[in-house]
């Protein structure tokens, strides 16, 4: 598989599930474990450009596939190849600096990636269609309220 | 959580998938998008030892009309079912039940033919295909044969499917009666606790989590088709059902909610 552009290979025992394969083999730990049951979406990684919440994915489900994780959507280039900021953040994440999208910011990642995914379905969405759309992840200190505005301005942004 | 230890193997086609279960009976399963199969076996209540991954059978993935139903291949993704011009036109009703599984990134993963046969009487499109009056096409290693949806299911998590046999395909005939969809949940996310699905103008009704399989509202049908109204038909929507008491609602409670959502739906449906 790939992860963040870049080809890995590991031997790994059939019931390694991806989010443990990305934390511990490839050694990426942006990517949370959160209710380990696939309903909070901590976890959400993208597996060929779509979210997957990888608890509940088998890492070898993922092989041949091109896995991005939150360390990777930073350094994705712009359309215009444009770099923003000092580290080249991706829209969604700009948009949920400045909406402060964020509290204990556990449930960052996976919001962060489950609503770039959503924007590639829905380009211009409605406030009502953010919230449906990022119904799969959680925020216990329920912070929703400046995560949907973030997502709304970085599809303004798109 | 982690699942009890397995071998994986891939199957690159229906056949070679077919030829492993054979191989190695009871103990092996299938795993199309994981997304029933894998909570189960990290809780620890399903332990295979063998699992026999057909979610990458491209073969099996399609979406196409043909002579007056929709075809649907078994490892079609429901963000695929949701999001097909050619569902919302010719079954609009089960594009739309697609779109109320779980969240994005499980449909994202789970598959028709997955669902279909993980039987689960709680879920959602197991339902759609039984008041559209779908058909599952099954293959074994004698050939292939036509399953009516309202022959599939036979227990809780049990269908007709042999050990050695794989759903290939869905058949729904093309709808264009008046349908709609009621899934009563408390909480984004979660399984209905409720579900009724309305084809056909009434002529298909079925009900999700009303018993130990997806279930045919049949008194419901036989009653509009013979005249009566949404109001009167929905009072029998429970005939027949055995609906289990849990931590969301008792059976009671269930009955008069099936009895409810039958109404909505029958009304939204065009029964008046």
């Amino acid at each position: 598989m790939s992860v963040n552009g870049q080809s890995q290979t590991h031997d790994v025992e059939p019931r390694t599930l991806l989010v443990h394969h990305i934390r511990e083999n490839v050694g990426l730990t942006g990517t949370n474990i959160g209710c380990d049951t696939s309903s909070c979406g901590a976890c959400t990684v993208h597996v060929d450009g779509q979210s997957v919440k990888s608890c509940t994915m088998l890492a070898m489900q993922a092989e041949g596939t091109a896995i991005t994780t939150i360390e990777g959507l930073a350094g994705e280039a712009r359309a215009d190849g444009s770099a923003t900021g000092e580290q080249n953040w991706h829209p969604m994440q700009e948009a949920f600096q400045q909406c402060h999208a964020l509290q204990c910011g556990y449930c960052t990642p996976g919001m962060v990636m489950a609503a770039t995914s959503f924007l590639k379905e829905n380009a211009s969405p409605t406030e009502h269609e953010v919230r449906e759309g990022l119904e799969g992840n959680l925020c216990r200190c329920t912070g929703y309220h400046n995560i949907v505005k973030a997502v709304l301005s970085a599809a303004g942004e798109s | 959580m982690i699942p009890a230890a397995f071998d994986y193997k891939v199957a690159d086609s229906a056949e070679a998938a077919i030829s492993m279960l054979g191989e190695y009976g009871d103990d092996a399963k299938l795993l199309a998008g994981g997304h029933s199969l894998i909570p189960m076996m990290k809780f620890r209540l399903a332990t295979p030892t063998v699992l026999v991954d057909v979610g990458r059978v491209s073969d099996l993935n399609y979406i196409r009309q043909d002579n007056g139903h929709l075809a649907i291949g078994a490892m079609t993704r429901h963000t695929e079912v949701e999001h097909s011009d050619v569902v919302k036109s010719a079954a609009p009703m089960l594009a739309h039940v697609a779109s109320l599984v779980g969240d994005p990134s499980v449909r994202h993963r789970g598959t028709l033919g997955g669902t279909l046969a993980h039987s689960d009487p709680a879920s959602d499109l197991p339902a759609a295909v039984l008041a559209l009056g779908g058909t599952i096409v099954a293959q074994g290693p004698g050939g292939s044969r036509e399953i009516a949806a309202s022959d599939f299911f036979t227990g809780f998590f049990e269908s007709v499917l042999a050990a050695d046999e794989i759903i290939t395909e869905v058949r729904i005939p093309t709808s264009t009666g008046g349908w709609n969809y009621q899934k009563f949940n408390r909480r984004a996310q979660d399984w209905a606790i409720v579900g009724v699905g309305v084809a056909e103008g009434g002529a298909g009704v079925s009900l999700v989590n009303m018993g130990s399989t997806p279930l045919r509202a049949r008194a419901v049908e036989e009653a509009v088709a013979g005249g009566a109204s949404a109001a009167e038909a929905a009072e029998l929507a429970a005939d027949g059902a055995e609906p289990m008491d849990d931590n969301n609602a008792d059976a009671a409670y269930r009955t008069h909610l099936a009895k409810v959502l039958t109404r909505r739906a029958l009304e939204a449906a065009g029964v008046s």
